[in-house]
């Protein structure tokens, strides 16, 4: 049982812990603290965000999380939110002990998201408060189901939500409409020829202009920023529907780079804590110990021993890498890995072979059901299989290829990169949420089991359009 | 650096202060909320889920029914008939690794099935089934015989000036005080603040009000060719025309009557466990019914409903006997229905106790029948009744 916490032992080392931090080079903007209640950490777990838009999918995630809390399946000790200030919430149920491992952690975590490009370029973008912006959200969208009703709001939110992964994230937050012309392709200047065909008398100038101006297609090329599109171009889209998608796709701008530098991330912090404890020599000797004791139940490898186990833990493996780094190259170069790298060019430069053996690391493969096969050790394909899950929050590629004369929508999916072909039935249902707000038929092409193209399409003839 | 940030207002809180998030889940709301969805998504399958249901049992007050969570679709691949991924711990290249048996195990406990999905049971009041089927399949409200049954019934009317403590009108009486008082005070007399005379008796009369008393009698042919299936349907029929019949009279008597080649009243526990042996006499049944009515429930004491379920064979010889039963009985009821309950599928009811039935609807819309072959089927034979019952009546 951990023992109660004592607020004050706790505030007391939070800004000698600071003082640490900054000795060692940790540079991050104010970070504030609060102690919440173990229901309301579950509930940041769930919606990603102290306040977020309600949604009946968030509900069932929540008595999900219940049930497997009530397994005692997993505790949470902390969720910190970058920004200037950043906030930090711990669990109440931490120990004291805990609580200074715990805040020595959320340094680290204020430390990567100041510095970090990802999060830098992110927070440039959507700014440094997304938990007041999506308390904002929430409030927006309260109020639209006072103006509009709830069951209008929740086809909204229906379709916005379950393309919340299908942004681009190289495009900015605010994006400009596509052009609607192609432009006309202005004569090299200095051009020797032109120069000589102009000198031949004014019949032979030019014309400026050789008709009217050509359409544009939209989209340009295949746009895989669903979201963006669907709001800049739905035919028949009412503004605050249009505010709804925007809303949820500026909070996927904030998730994607917690989502794209959790390994770097969570090894930062848990390489911060480990440090920054083994100097907070004003601990007393018993908390020590138990802060220790917590530290080595968070980062721990999933499996110990002659154990095997199918997975890994993101924590360790951060950790151990970031060890490995400053071992060998010292804290200047780690922290400017930190400020550029994303967990794609972490894995695939700093996780070495020897690393890797280091961490009994494994490759396995083999069919869905029955006996899997340990595969040989080849560092580049244990890269791909680690990172595999993590290109665009993971979610299948699909973009917007074409809309048709009578307002069709036609996406397509790219089932040569990710594989296979989409679950037909759970793409059917996404269409029909997207059909309600495109107001026209959707349709899209992904493949079957034998690469067989397949069709599918959906018409929101069935459902009222609320066109007033 | 003496940068120091840390938490000054919210860190400092005392554990007896409660926080917002104390008093508000918006997990639970969301939760709340998905629920209402499934909700709506089961009352849509309503008739096909109690139909089907074993709902009768136990006479409880509501239904349970088994859903699924609901899933917020989003893309995803199909599954592959591959898996891989990274692992750690003591493995060489070549070594073959079982599943942890763990995982499925936790599946299990979590209630899971092949989806991953957990299953829950949703409670419905059967009162609240009924008002949804009611509106959502557009069935009429049953309405008494006019001018038939009445029934005296107290009602209160005016005041006087003696009476039962109880009826003390307190209101009343301090006007008639203050009245008393204002007048008075115009001559100048001191008044006291109550006297007898101010106190005001609400006053009860007897007035006759059309009769809410109603009875439903169940025939049910219980011969050896009436099996397990046919009672079922039946049975569920029966529970959903009196749940019906409920909607609309205070109070219910409820008569079971069982036959073969003869008749006999049952208890309510003990009407679906008959079975008897030999065939089938309708006139038996309808005889019983008519001997009840007259023994006990007065046409114009009640409004009676007949609802006969049977397969429909009855014995050539008895047709003119039952035909004259069936005349009589109906010219009793506020509507007869018959519920043939038949192997097959079929358009109209073509039973010899079918054909009784069919007959007597031509010229009297107070009689009608209706063929189901299954549980399906039962919501379309209660809302021919009904439908019908409310014309006819």
């Amino acid at each position: 049982m951990p023992e109660p916490m004592h607020t004050e032992d706790w505030q007391s080392h939070i800004s000698r812990i600071e003082q640490l931090a900054r000795a060692q080079g940790l540079k991050y903007h104010p970070v504030e603290f609060e102690v919440v209640p173990e229901s309301f950490m579950t509930e940041i777990a769930i919606y990603g965000l102290p306040v977020r838009m309600p949604h009946w999918s968030f509900g069932v995630r929540y008595i999900y999380q219940l049930i497997q809390h009530r397994m005692g399946l997993s505790r949470l000790f902390e969720v910190v939110f970058p920004g200037n200030p950043g906030r930090a919430y711990l669990a109440k149920s931490n120990s004291a002990a805990e609580n200074v491992l715990v805040t020595a952690h959320v340094l680290g975590h204020a430390d990567f998201s100041a510095n970090n490009m990802l999060f830098r370029r992110s927070q440039d973008q959507v700014g440094e408060h997304i938990v007041e912006q999506a308390a904002a959200h929430a409030r927006q969208i309260a109020m639209a189901i006072e103006e509009h009703g709830l069951e209008r709001v929740e086809l909204v939110l229906d379709a916005a939500l379950s393309l919340e992964q299908h942004i681009d994230i190289d495009q900015g937050l605010r994006r400009p409409r596509y052009p609607e012309t192609i432009a006309e392709r202005s004569p090299p200047a200095n051009d020797e020829f032109a120069k000589r065909f102009a000198s031949l008398g004014p019949d032979t100038a030019r014309p400026t202009h050789s008709g009217p101006a050509k359409k544009a297609p939209i989209p340009p090329h295949p746009e895989s920023d669903l979201l963006w599109f669907i709001a800049q171009y739905a035919p028949e889209m009412e503004p605050w529907e249009r505010d709804i998608f925007l809303a949820v796709r500026e909070e996927s701008f904030y998730f994607y780079p917690v989502f794209a530098c959790q390994i770097m991330n969570e090894g930062w912090a848990s390489y911060w804590h480990a440090r920054l404890l083994r100097e907070a020599d004003f601990l007393p000797a018993a908390s020590y110990v138990d802060a220790i004791k917590c530290h080595s139940d968070v980062v721990r490898p999933t499996a110990t021993g002659d154990n095997v186990a199918l997975a890994t833990n993101p924590y360790h493996l951060g950790f151990s890498i970031w060890e490995k780094i400053v071992e060998s190259r010292g804290l200047e170069a780690a922290r400017r890995i930190m400020a550029e790298d994303d967990d794609f060019s972490f894995v695939r430069n700093h996780l070495t072979h020897e690393l890797a053996t280091e961490l009994k690391l494994f490759r396995f493969k083999g069919p869905a059901t029955g006996t899997l096969t340990v595969q040989d050790m080849d560092l580049p394909m244990l890269h791909e299989a680690l990172l595999h899950p993590k290109y665009g929050f993971g979610a299948p590629r699909v973009s917007a290829a074409h809309i048709h004369v009578d307002g069709k929508l036609e996406l397509v999916h790219d089932h040569v990169t990710d594989g296979r072909g989409l679950d037909p039935e759970r793409a059917r249902k996404v269409l029909e949420y997207v059909a309600k707000v495109w107001r026209r038929p959707v349709t899209m092409t992904t493949v079957d089991n034998d690469q067989r193209t397949v069709e599918i399409s959906v018409s929101p003839g069935l459902t009222p359009s609320f066109t007033r | 650096m003496s940068d120091n940030a840390t938490g000054s207002d919210s860190g400092n809180r005392t554990p007896g202060e409660a926080g917002w998030y104390d008093l508000f889940s918006r997990g639970a709301r969301d939760w709340l909320r998905h629920n209402d969805k499934v909700r709506d998504a089961v009352r849509q399958h309503l008739p096909q889920i109690v139909a089907g249901a074993d709902v009768l049992t136990g006479g409880a007050s509501t239904v349970r029914v088994p859903v699924k969570m609901l899933e917020h679709y989003r893309f995803r691949l199909r599954n592959s008939n591959e898996q891989q991924g990274v692992g750690q711990g003591q493995a060489k290249p070549g070594d073959r690794i079982g599943r942890p048996q763990q995982d499925s195990e936790n599946q299990r406990g979590q209630g899971g099935n092949e989806d991953g999905g957990v299953q829950y049971t949703l409670e419905f009041r059967i009162d609240d089934i009924v008002d949804w089927l009611w509106e959502e399949m557009k069935l009429p409200n049953l309405e008494a015989k006019a001018g038939r049954a009445k029934e005296d019934d107290w009602t209160r009317e005016g005041w006087d000036r003696r009476g039962a403590r109880s009826r003390l009108d307190r209101r009343r009486s301090m006007k008639e005080s203050i009245k008393r008082r204002g007048v008075q005070a115009a001559t100048g007399v001191e008044s006291p603040s109550f006297t007898d005379d101010d106190l005001r008796y609400r006053q009860l009369a007897k007035r006759e009000q059309p009769a809410m008393q109603a009875v439903v009698i169940l025939l049910l042919d219980v011969s050896g060719s009436m099996g397990e299936r046919e009672r079922q349907i039946s049975k569920t029929f029966f529970f959903w025309a009196i749940q019906g019949l409920r909607r609309q009279y205070r109070h219910l008597e409820l008569v079971f009557v069982a036959h073969t080649s003869e008749a006999w009243e049952f208890e309510e526990d003990e009407f679906f466990k008959v079975t008897g042996t030999g065939g089938t006499v309708a006139s038996a049944g309808l005889k019983k019914v008519r001997q009840i009515i007259e023994e006990r429930y007065s046409p114009s004491q009640y409004n009676i409903y007949l609802f006969y379920a049977s397969d429909g064979e009855n014995f050539p010889s008895d047709q003119p006997q039952a035909q004259i039963a069936l005349e009589e009985v109906s010219g009793d009821c506020n509507y007869s229905g018959f519920l043939e309950v038949a192997p097959l599928a079929g358009s109209a009811p073509d039973s010899e106790i079918g054909r009784l039935f069919v007959d007597l609807a031509r010229d009297d819309d107070s009689v009608g029948a209706y063929r189901v072959s299954g549980t399906d089927d039962i919501w379309n034979a209660v809302r021919h009744f009904f439908t019908h019952a409310s014309q006819g009546s």
